[in-house]
């Protein structure tokens, strides 16, 4: 069994090394193959495991030797399948295969040689992601942590003979490097206190923290969780990293990488909850996040940057039923979200490929009649992050919100205006490109198609999970019993259940809350469908529009409070302290050099007779000065 | 006589010299410096060898011992002679080719 289990991230790896080493003489079919099988052949093992922990609970931890063995500083490589990661393992792995396989077709148009290093950083991803979400302690889970961070940015700057392309790889680098330096401090804070950072030990003892302590660590936790999952104040960058090639963003920044910080949250998910400050932060920080995204995707014109600013926002939802304890919730809306945010990224990825990377969704229009699959799948992927019921998404965010209502029904109200703006601009998103009349040149519509099967079958197969994806979780208001990824999660929370008095509305109330947010969604849908599918021309925004459109000038914010006072530190380090400090002892250390072998040289000047003065000179310096000591001189005047 | 007589002698001659050498320009004259001060150092030489001398007898000394002092200053003008013949004919030669015996001319080799 651990041989199996330590095959899951091996195989990516070697498809990794494979493919990276022998780029320049594989062939993009083999490539494909490689890149592909290894994830498939992860996934079958993963549902091999899955269904081990299904019959038998979680697997005991696998150790397979000391990674950091100093003094009394154990920490193991040890992986530890149980519930929380089986679950992850089956979405990563799986959802993982389909983006591959749809990537086989997308990027076609590369060289062998960089088809072949995209498949390799791919394979790298999914094994970084695996170790993070595997790994038995917090620094297996550290170390997969930047490796997604160093695949994300290898694969934001892929087509790295793009400028702009670079500056958002380096941005959302350095932006994860921020909060991982708060993760690193939790870990640090971690050992420090109690010598381990094992999972199992470390919550079996986390009563032994003082408050303050936990709330600290928890604190800096979700940090690291801020940065990697895109949360206010660290959210600038995802909207930018859609400049990799889309299935990186369907795969990295939509359905596994960016969940790593719910991930981490669900699993720690003890300590969250007998901290009720941070508890509130999170959720506090998940509804601004969740709110203030979409705001932002309201007047997007990109059709990646509305799904990108649309991600922020429903990774602030997860954060948001995290904190309000709902974690099971939380970890639904993981899994219903990577399904049909995936088939939107893919679904986009498709139009982008027929429209020959157009993105601006005010060319497009019409699309309906040239891309059937895409066309519906994209639509049902619509109505599943809309929240329309029976689709996935409704169950999922229904959850999370109930959650929010129980704890403060303030959240649930903003919660819920978010939801409907999530329909609001998705609908839009899609009755721009799919309704109306096609506004782009005659040229692209000459080459519209449907894309090929290697794009359209992951398409097809995301978006019966995105239909139906939502069944695994549904609530006890309509069968007792019948939220099957509560039973699966519940050895994961029971330990937060002792901590927690259950809420549970009223049915009445539940009933209402449900079909109030239905009703309004689904006439807010068919307010965007009517505004948006016959839409011709596009005016200029004017007012709030065009702060919206400028998303609230965050960039040019940070960029005037952080990046310009720090390039003016850099210059000034740079022109002053370097130039006169640091260039000046330097050169100084030269000029004195020259200068006194300059002077010394004088002595050096050719003429005979200056010698012969120097020498006669120091010969009566030496008998003056020696006149006590000196045999000779003493005798001499013994003689006088 | 007493030897201080022969050490001042000796010194003055030698003092010559070297303010000869230091302050003419001429290399024929700072040449006759020169051997002006190898003779005070002869003379120092076979003064104290003579004064050593009859010490040496004195205490019984036999054969050639304590002349060594001599015996040097004809070492000294064997080779000052030999280098008075290379040094005037490069004082020659140093003429032909500049027109000169300035010795402050001979800088050529500076820089």
């Amino acid at each position: 069994m651990n041989n199996l289990i330590l095959l899951v991230p091996l195989l990516p790896f070697i498809g990794f090394l494979v493919n990276g080493l022998f780029r320049k003489s594989l062939s993009k079919t083999m490539t494909g193959v490689i890149g592909s099988g290894v994830i498939l052949a992860a996934f079958a093992i993963s549902i091999y495991l899955f269904l081990q922990v299904r019959s038998g609970g979680a697997i005991p931890t696998s150790v397979y030797f000391d990674f950091i063995n100093i003094d009394k500083l154990n920490v193991q490589f040890a992986f530890q399948v149980d519930q929380l990661s089986s679950l992850f393992l089956l979405i990563i792995t799986g959802i993982g295969f389909l983006i591959h396989l749809y990537s086989t077709a997308y990027m076609h148009e590369e060289k062998p040689e960089h088809f072949a290093r995209y498949f390799a950083y791919l394979n790298l991803f999914v094994f970084s992601m695996l170790l993070l979400v595997m790994g038995a302690n917090f620094v297996i889970m550290f170390i997969g942590w930047e490796g997604v961070g160093l695949c994300s940015y290898l694969l934001i700057g892929f087509w790295f003979k793009n400028t702009n392309y670079n500056y958002a790889a380096k941005k959302a680098f350095v932006m994860n490097r921020i909060g991982d330096l708060g993760f690193l401090l939790a870990i640090f804070w971690i050992i420090a206190k109690l010598g381990t950072s094992n999972y199992a030990d470390v919550f079996a003892s986390v009563k032994s923290f003082t408050p303050a302590e936990l709330t600290g660590i928890t604190m800096l936790l979700f940090v690291g969780a801020m940065g990697k999952s895109a949360q206010i104040p660290l959210y600038t960058w995802l909207p930018d990293a859609m400049a990799g090639p889309t299935p990186v963003s369907a795969l990295i920044h939509a359905a596994t990488m960016v969940t790593a910080g719910i991930y981490m949250i669900a699993r720690s998910n003890i300590m969250y909850t007998i901290a009720p400050f941070t508890s509130h932060f999170v959720a506090i920080i998940g509804l601004a996040t969740a709110i203030f995204a979409a705001t932002i995707a309201l007047k997007q014109n990109d059709i990646k940057k509305v799904l990108a600013y649309s991600t922020v926002s429903q990774l602030g939802y997860m954060f948001l039923g995290l904190g309000v304890g709902a974690y099971t919730g939380a970890v639904f809306h993981v899994m219903t979200h990577a399904f049909f945010k995936a088939l939107l990224f893919l679904g986009a990825g498709s139009v982008i490929h027929a429209m020959h990377h157009e993105q601006d969704i005010r060319n497009m229009g019409g699309l309906k009649k040239y891309m059937p699959i895409t066309h519906i799948t994209f639509l049902l992927g619509c109505l599943a992050i809309a929240g329309v019921p029976p689709f996935s998404g409704f169950f999922s965010k229904d959850e999370i919100l109930v959650g929010a209502y129980n704890e403060n029904p303030l959240y649930y109200y903003i919660g819920l205006a978010g939801a409907l703006m999530t329909a609001f601009y998705m609908f839009r998103l899609y009755a721009l490109t799919f309704l109306g009349k096609f506004r782009g040149t005659h040229e692209q519509q000459h080459h519209l198609h449907e894309s090929p099967s290697a794009i359209t079958f992951p398409l097809i197969v995301l978006a019966i999970l995105s239909v139906f994806g939502g069944l695994l979780g549904i609530p006890a208001l309509f069968a007792e019993n019948a939220h099957s990824l509560e039973k699966w999660l519940d050895p994961i929370f029971a330990g937060s259940h002792e901590y927690t008095t259950a809420h549970h509305l009223e049915h009445s109330t539940e009933w209402m809350m449900m079909g109030v947010s239905t009703l309004l969604i689904v006439v807010i849908i068919v307010f965007a469908w009517r505004s948006f599918s016959r839409k011709e021309r596009f005016e200029e925004n004017k007012g709030f529009g065009k702060v919206l459109e400028n998303k609230w000038y965050v960039d040019e914010l940070y960029d005037n409070i952080i990046v310009k006072p720090l390039n003016g530190l850099a210059g000034f380090f740079k022109d002053v302290f370097e130039k006169n400090i640091v260039d000046g002892a330097v050169n100084g250390v030269g000029r004195l050099v020259q200068y006194s072998s300059r002077q010394v040289r004088l002595l050096q000047n050719g003429q005979v007779g200056s010698y012969i003065l120097v020498m006669v000179l120091s010969l009566i310096v030496i008998v003056l000065l020696f006149r006590e000591q000196t045999v000779i001189v003493s005798a001499l005047r013994k003689i006088f | 006589m007493p030897i201080h007589y022969y050490i001042i002698l000796a010194a003055t001659l030698f003092c010559i010299g070297v303010i000869g050498v230091l302050t003419r320009r001429n290399a024929i004259i700072v040449f006759m410096c020169v051997e002006l001060m190898l003779n005070a150092v002869n003379l120092m030489l076979v003064a104290f060898s003579k004064l050593h001398y009859g010490t040496y007898l004195k205490n019984g000394a036999m054969g050639a011992s304590g002349i060594d002092g001599q015996m040097f200053v004809f070492f000294i003008m064997v080779v000052a002679a030999a280098e008075v013949s290379v040094g005037l004919a490069i004082i020659v030669m140093m003429y032909r080719n500049v027109h000169s015996v300035d010795i402050n001319f001979l800088n050529r080799l500076k820089n």
